[in-house]
């Protein structure tokens, strides 16, 4: 490779692929793949090294939009495949993301699992409280009283899911909330949350304006998270307790041992193979 | 007196020794120059349960019980009647059991055996520290003609941390037990002494799920992902240890469908990648088969297969997930399957498993049972085989990269992350070569084509079967129902009576030419297989031409085949 081009800094955009989205015009999920991009620039990752590893739905459509490689699997699993390519290729980036269908309903015992683990990878979720791509179901994170969906005439009649709530107590030791409308303060999350040694949790809120016009609003309620001490478990889970969902930031982090077993090689093929001789 | 295999089988309460026993049994014999096959049968508790170990020694290499068990040797009489069926017992067979026990039940009195009561509890009392199942396993040593020192160096490998006084207790208990059976001997009635063979190779004593975890070890399979499950556990616990030793990496899973994603994310990382695990656990994979299929992610899934539809009997064998590891995934989704014909072939089929897998980056599946899986067998150390996984990559820096690129072979090469210039997105959706998602007839076609011809076009050589004898009548099978087959062809060989066997390994994809082949001059057949609704039967039906004349041997699990039910039938037929 041409040294002088190795040097050059990268920026954002040399992590967009010239691949056109298929999201809708003012979707959030454009705002998330900007964000995504800024922070890699931000980190001078390696575009070689780097992997976003999706499943199905609007939102996992993200690794065809950037420039590294990537892998859009099956609906539920980018965790599952996330997790297999950190544990077999620890020297990776390895960033999962999705949407809130993809990660807590099908993907939910994934979700649980590897909050508990504490692979060093990163989870972002563009919660947007709806199925878009199969236009317009009710998901986990949606308000019991939507009446929204035809397949939900009457609302749901479910309490909604608190991802960050549930990673906590499953876990998680980088937990935070960014906004779509604020692509730069959702790349600093995201920058810390790639930084953190561990599995991070970043949840954005990233409107549907087709399903869910009325996310547009959300802009008017969002705000900054106003938690004292990030490291401080009953903290973080009163607050959350409260939260009506739109406080945004690092609102919970710690350093737990991150799983990375050794990958050593001590013997050879034949040594197993003589433990077999009699 | 010298014969040619004896047939021991051991029954106990949980806790009783009776596994250790057998174990050791074995292990013993194969140290005395002989081989051996030990299969397990146990109730359904996990701990207290009756135990059964079946063991067969013999002269030769053997694959598979016998027709009938020359010596039953119960520790106890609980729940003994359970195993009734898998005890087949002949008039000059022996029971042996022990004084203080009580009295025996029904089913063995009335089994047509010679019945033995021995003092057991009572001699072993006499022993410090004794053990009922070691005093066993000293009177059948004596009885199937062992040496002490093939007994105690088999004691010493397995009890010395334990310490020497456990180890000491035992080697005493031994040493009773082959006394009091030599004051028994008119008694007893039977001896069962065996001809040694010297051999130059080295003995291998292995299950065929530790066989499968050391096939893909040698392949070159550095990542696991585990869910347990009968009866595949034992793969995944062996892989745990030993992959790690060479550098590997094994993942506990929190269930199937994570640990199939999670080897098709370590082998897109490049590191060739396989999970085990039975019928229900292959069931909840089979959307990632497809994904694999798609993606073109080489992936081994090894299925020890057990009783079924749905939890079925988990521990016993039975060969009825051909259908869906055949035909389970969706969409046209061309993959590879193979199945171990024997303990020790578990270790090549699952090696050249992974080879295929790597070489053609598809989905593979492994056809294993519990009754290879969880069977120890004495064979003669396998020879080195040279398939390794070896993935076509491609190299850094590649001008318009198409990772899907329509070659001749239909093998792409594949950039593995790492790889500057190669950075692509694999995927579940239909592809164009560059690996951007299309709904385009033509690319569907496409690409269609190249993963059915990557496939079909392959050289599979003559791996894909095991093919024995030359007879205008063949008997075809697949799996572990090859020991019985073959055995039972060879004692008709003895009596004049030649038929070839067709045993298949690769039965995904399936390849006419090579079946046309080894049929050539056959015309009457036998279908032999474990399975109640003819699985492999109508697998064959339609994928290749049967002769006109062919019958079929299809029973379900749990009992396995034993020789002589598939002598009786082909002498039915010819």
């Amino acid at each position: 490779m041409d040294q002088a081009v190795q040097h050059k800094p990268l920026t954002f955009k040399d992590y967009k692929s010239d691949y056109k989205p298929v999201w809708c015009p003012g979707c959030g999920d454009f705002s998330v793949l900007a964000s995504v991009t800024k922070a890699l620039a931000e980190l001078q990752v390696a575009r070689e090294n780097c992997a976003v590893i999706s499943g199905i739905g609007c939102s996992s459509r993200i690794p065809a939009y950037t420039s590294v490689y990537g892998f859009h699997g099956i609906h539920g699993r980018a965790l599952a495949g996330a997790t297999g390519l950190k544990v077999a290729r620890p020297d990776l980036t390895v960033i999962a993301t999705g949407g809130d269908g993809d990660g807590f309903s099908i993907g939910g015992n994934h979700f649980l699992h590897a909050c508990r683990r504490n692979v060093d990878m990163t989870y972002i979720v563009m919660d947007n409280e709806v199925y878009g791509m199969t236009k317009g179901q009710a998901s986990p994170t949606t308000a019991s009283d939507w009446e929204g969906s035809k397949l939900t005439p009457h609302g749901t009649g479910v309490s909604p899911f608190n991802p960050l709530a549930v990673a906590l107590s499953a876990g998680a030791g980088f937990v935070a909330r960014g906004f779509a409308g604020d692509p730069n303060g959702s790349a600093k999350l995201i920058t810390q949350a790639i930084q953190h040694k561990g599995f991070s949790f970043v949840q954005i809120l990233s409107p549907c304006v087709t399903f869910r016009p009325e996310q547009t609003e959300w802009k008017k309620i969002i705000r900054k998270g106003e938690i004292s001490e990030t490291n401080a478990l009953a903290e973080a889970m009163a607050f959350l307790a409260t939260d009506d969902g739109f406080s945004t930031g690092v609102l919970y982090e710690t350093q737990r041992p991150v799983y990375a077993p050794k990958q050593e090689e001590k013997y050879s093929v034949k040594d197993i193979e003589a433990s077999f001789e009699l | 007196m010298t014969s040619q295999t004896v047939s021991i089988a051991i029954t106990g309460a949980g806790g009783a020794g009776v596994m250790t026993a057998g174990q050791m049994l074995l292990d013993a014999a194969a140290k005395a120059g002989l081989y051996g096959l030990m299969t397990r049968s146990s109730g359904p508790q996990i701990r207290g349960g009756e135990a059964a170990a079946f063991i067969r020694l013999s002269s030769e290499p053997v694959a598979c019980p016998d027709d009938h068990f020359d010596v039953l040797f119960c520790f106890d009489w609980m729940n003994v009647d359970r195993f009734a069926a898998e005890l087949p017992l002949r008039n000059d067979s022996v029971i042996i059991g022990d004084a203080s026990a009580g009295e025996a039940p029904d089913v063995l009195k009335n089994s047509g055996a010679r019945m033995v009561l021995v003092p057991l509890s009572d001699t072993a009392k006499e022993v410090e520290g004794g053990r009922p199942n070691m005093i066993g396993l000293g009177m059948l040593g004596e009885i199937a003609g062992l040496p002490l020192d093939a007994l105690s160096a088999i004691l010493t490998k397995v009890l010395k941390r334990k310490g020497q006084a456990a180890l000491d207790a035992s080697i005493a208990g031994v040493k009773r037990g082959m006394e009091v059976a030599g004051e028994l001997e008119a008694e007893i009635g039977i001896n069962l002494h065996l001809a040694s063979k010297d051999s130059e190779a080295t003995r291998w004593s292995l299950t065929g799920n530790e066989a499968a975890g050391m096939g893909a070890i040698r392949g070159g399979v550095r990542f696991c992902a585990a869910y347990p499950i009968t009866p595949a556990t034992e793969i995944l616990e062996w892989l745990a240890p030993n992959l790690e030793k060479v550098g590997g990496t094994l993942v506990q899973a929190e269930d199937e469908l994570a640990s199939v994603n999670m080897i098709i994310g370590g082998s897109f990382g490049g590191v060739p990648s396989i999970t085990a695990t039975s019928g229900p656990g292959l069931a909840l994979m089979t959307e990632a088969l497809g994904l694999a299929v798609s993606a073109e992610i080489p992936i081994v899934v090894v299925d020890v297969m057990r009783g079924g539809p749905s939890t079925g009997i988990p521990t016993k064998s039975e060969q009825s997930d051909l259908n869906i590891a055949l035909h389970g995934l969706h969409g046209d989704a061309p993959h590879i399957v193979t199945a171990p014909n024997s303990i020790s072939d578990c270790l090549f089929t699952t090696q050249w498993t992974v080879h295929l897998a790597e070489a053609l980056q598809t989905t593979a599946i492994v056809l294993s049972d519990q009754s290879l899986g969880q069977s120890r067998n004495v064979i003669d150390k396998p020879a080195d085989l040279a398939f390794v996984a070896k993935r076509e990559v491609a190299p850094a820096h590649v001008v318009d990269y198409k990772r899907y690129a329509l070659t001749d072979s239909g093998v792409s090469p594949m950039a593995i992350p790492g790889t500057p210039g190669g950075e692509y997105v694999a995927d579940g959706l239909e592809t164009q070569e560059n690996a951007r998602p299309s709904s385009q007839a033509e690319d569907h076609y496409a690409q269609l084509d190249k993963r059915e011809r990557k496939l079909t076009g392959f050289d599979y050589g003559q791996h894909w079967a095991e093919i024995e004898g030359d007879s205008d009548f063949a008997v075809i099978t697949f799996g572990s129902v090859t020991a019985p087959v073959r055995e039972a062809i060879k004692r008709l060989e003895s009596e004049g009576q030649k038929v070839k066997l067709i045993s298949m390994r690769l039965l995904a994809p399936a390849l006419p030419d090579r079946f046309n082949e080894a049929m050539a001059g056959v015309n009457k057949a036998l279908v032999v297989e474990q399975t109640h609704s003819k699985q492999f039967y109508r697998y064959l039906r339609s994928e290749f031409d049967l002769p006109k004349d062919t019958t079929v041997l299809a029973k379900p699990g749990p009992l396995p085949f034993r020789p002589n039910e598939i002598v009786t039938k082909i002498k039915e037929l010819a």
